[in-house]
């Protein structure tokens, strides 16, 4: 089986742009998977947040997919066309990276 | 960037947020910085199982019998003054957390303790359903909120420890949202970064769990101990692919509903290693080593499952009783077309835990003045091989005492930050430019094929010795300076940091791991089977002249346990 992840790509004040990728896929797996397979298979600047993988647990790999905002580690991918985006109420990072830790856990952020 | 404390601690999962939270209640100023967010990345927060203390409420308990059991199942190589501490102490955090709210589940008015493998007694305590983990990590965030003192800074990835006349004064980062240097005078540093099972194929690891502590340390110029002894856990799920679960979960399933082992043949295999392997006890019930022997030896002899395991059946088990001992997991299950009534599940051994680590003093201290260790990073409680329950304990019991020792000695300090010693890693940092290298994300995924092959948990020295050829020319290959995208949030900096340190520290596992020509506990040599009391030592990994040096420690057979 084959996935089409449409990602939207870009780093703060510049235009975001959308870049197609295809990942090939057994049954069950997720979108993280998909992202780990892009990076390992075509292109590995590609930015995301993870840290447990598997387990649901850290909640770092929150992003918007097909619209609704999820976490990647637990969407599973499917065929045909799924689109990625940063959290739009987040400030952007890079690519599907936001800033989502609390404002007095960040470098930048204290107050 | 630069930034001052009193104390810096590096890793915010058990161990690193109950450092924080003694060393700030000590009157220092404390940096709680990780790589990832605060108290979501690292080990504890996917720890879906038991703690392990002599609480006494389930049935009369002392710390002496846990210790006693720490010792044996450590097979004579623990330290006994770190292992005493970690079952001492043990009761009086688990208290802590349960004033503190973590939820511990209830049998009628007391704490439950269950009986987990290799304990003598009901001591394990949880929150249900299997969610410890994540209940110990909002407990301590809270807990940081709560306290005075702490700051806590996301997305700091230390790069290197600074040390100036052999005393740690602090470290460099990288701040990954940035992408800018950041310096850190401190004046005494924690690692508090957990394990290495990232640098194996099959893992139940962190993406952050590439061992990043352990080679900090040893480019600090401390010392790692017991780096042979790495846990495999026998169970780990393999297939159909399963999300939203940590890989180890059938382990509660089994101690509660007996699951049975089976091979491509469908025979349940369990009972041929108990009685005719050298290395089995006779037990019906295998022991985690003796478990993934079993299954390690079934997939060699071509009776493996479809995906290279064995499989687990739960078929025997009525629907209602499943339904009643884990409720919602069974709908996690269904979510996933899991139905365990109707079908099987495949399981292998996959990496867990690591036993070694950094080598310290009663205090945490490495050999480093200012450089303390603790939680998983830190080796020698467990010895060869680790009680189930320990690793919560001993992330509480040792992240709370280096938090209190490290705060006592950066009070009495004065500030020993040094520019120039801090320059070297700030350089390196600098020197990183666009350029085009082999995708560094593929290599990460050959490492873990490598340890997996040939430093995995049955080892011989032919494997070994081509393993750490292949890890010194994945080495030299890397180069001496990181490449970049020059941007925010760099995946080819990441990739490039994390292959330094996990390609230091797979040669601080293989190195001990050849020279040690026997089988004890997690090291298993094909080569060399069954136990060599000669070999009831401990050797000791650090770094001469740039690479892994090995020294033995004395022989402690005395105080193996009978």
């Amino acid at each position: 089986m084959k996935a089409i992840l449409e990602i939207k790509r870009g780093t703060p004040g510049a235009e975001p742009h959308i870049e197609t990728f295809e990942v090939a896929f057994e049954h069950g797996q997720s979108i993280l998977d998909g992202l780990r397979a892009v990076r390992h298979e075509t292109d590995p600047t590609l930015a995301f947040r993870f840290a447990c993988i598997n387990a649901n647990a850290c909640k770092e790999c929150m992003m918007l997919i097909d619209g609704k905002v999820d976490y990647a580690c637990t969407v599973r991918l499917k065929e045909g066309v799924t689109t990625l985006a940063p959290l739009p109420k987040k400030a952007l990072v890079r690519d599907l990276v936001t800033e989502i830790a609390p404002p007095d856990e960040r470098l930048h952020g204290k107050g | 960037m630069h930034l001052e404390t009193d104390v810096l601690v590096i890793g915010a999962g058990g161990a690193g947020m109950y450092a924080a939270l003694e060393a700030a209640k000590a009157g220092a100023s404390v940096l709680l910085a990780d790589r990832s967010l605060i108290g979501r990345g690292g080990a504890t927060v996917m720890a879906q199982m038991t703690v392990a203390a002599a609480l006494g409420e389930q049935t009369p308990d002392s710390w002496e019998y846990h210790l006693s059991d720490t010792l044996a199942a450590g097979r004579g190589l623990c330290d006994e003054r770190l292992a005493t501490m970690m079952c001492q102490e043990g009761p009086a955090r688990i208290r802590e957390m349960d004033a503190w709210k973590v939820g511990w589940a209830r049998n009628g008015d007391h704490i439950a303790q269950i009986h987990a493998p290799g304990h003598d007694r009901p001591r394990c305590v949880y929150v249900d359903v299997l969610s410890t983990g994540p209940a110990v990590s909002r407990t301590l965030r809270t807990q940081l909120n709560l306290a005075n003192g702490i700051r806590r800074v996301g997305d700091l990835a230390i790069v290197d420890i600074v040390v100036r006349d052999g005393i740690a004064c602090g470290a460099v980062a990288v701040h990954l949202s940035t992408g800018e240097p950041v310096t850190i005078a401190a004046k005494s540093v924690i690692i508090a970064t957990g394990g290495l099972t990232r640098l194996y194929r099959r893992n139940s690891a962190s993406f952050n769990m590439g061992g990043d502590g352990y080679a900090l340390a040893l480019r600090a110029g401390a010392e790692l101990i017991d780096m042979e002894f790495v846990q495999f856990f026998p169970i780990g799920h393999l297939a159909p692919r399963l999300v939203g679960m940590d890989p180890i979960m059938w382990d509660p399933f089994r101690y509660k509903l007996g699951g049975k082992l089976l091979n491509a043949e469908m025979h349940e295999f369990e009972d041929d290693y108990a009685a005719q392997d050298a290395r089995s006890d006779g037990n019906y019930v295998l022991t985690r080593d003796r478990a993934t022997y079993a299954i390690s030896k079934e997939v060699e002899s071509g009776r493996g499952s479809p995906a290279g395991g064995a499989y687990l059946s739960f078929k025997h088990v009525p629907e209602a009783e499943l339904r009643r001992s884990f409720g919602q997991v069974i709908d996690k299950l269904a979510a996933n077309g899991i139905d365990l009534t109707q079908q099987l599940v495949e399981v292998a051994p996959i990496a867990h835990y690591h036993m070694g680590g950094v080598r310290v003093d009663e205090t945490m201290q490495t050999g480093i003045p200012g450089l303390y260790a603790c939680g998983e990073a830190v080796g020698g409680a467990n010895g060869a091989n680790r009680l189930s329950g320990n690793a919560i304990t001993e992330a509480f019991v040792f992240g709370a005492r280096a938090g209190q020792c490290a705060a006592k000695t950066a009070l009495q300090a004065a500030a020993n930050w040094s520019n120039e010693a801090a320059a070297p890693a700030l350089n390196m940092l600098r020197a990183s430019e666009k350029r085009d290298t082999p995708n560094l994300s593929v290599a990460v995924t050959d490492l873990q094929a490598l340890m997996a092959d040939k430093v995995g948990p049955f080892r011989t020295e032919e494997k070994l010795a081509e393993a750490i050829v292949e890890i010194d020319r994945m080495a030299s290959e890397l180069g001496a300076a990181p490449p970049s995208s020059g941007q925010s949030f760099d995946p080819l900096l990441i990739d490039w940091l994390d292959l330094r340190n996990m390609l230091q520290v797979a040669k601080a596992v293989a190195v001990p791991a050849l020279a040690r020509t026997e089988s004890r506990g997690a090291h298993q040599r094909d080569d060399h089977p069954g136990l060599d009391e000669a070999w009831t030592l401990n050797q000791i990994v650090s770094l001469s002249g740039g690479d892994i040096s090995l020294a033995r420690g004395a022989n402690i057979s005395k105080k193996a346990s009978a």
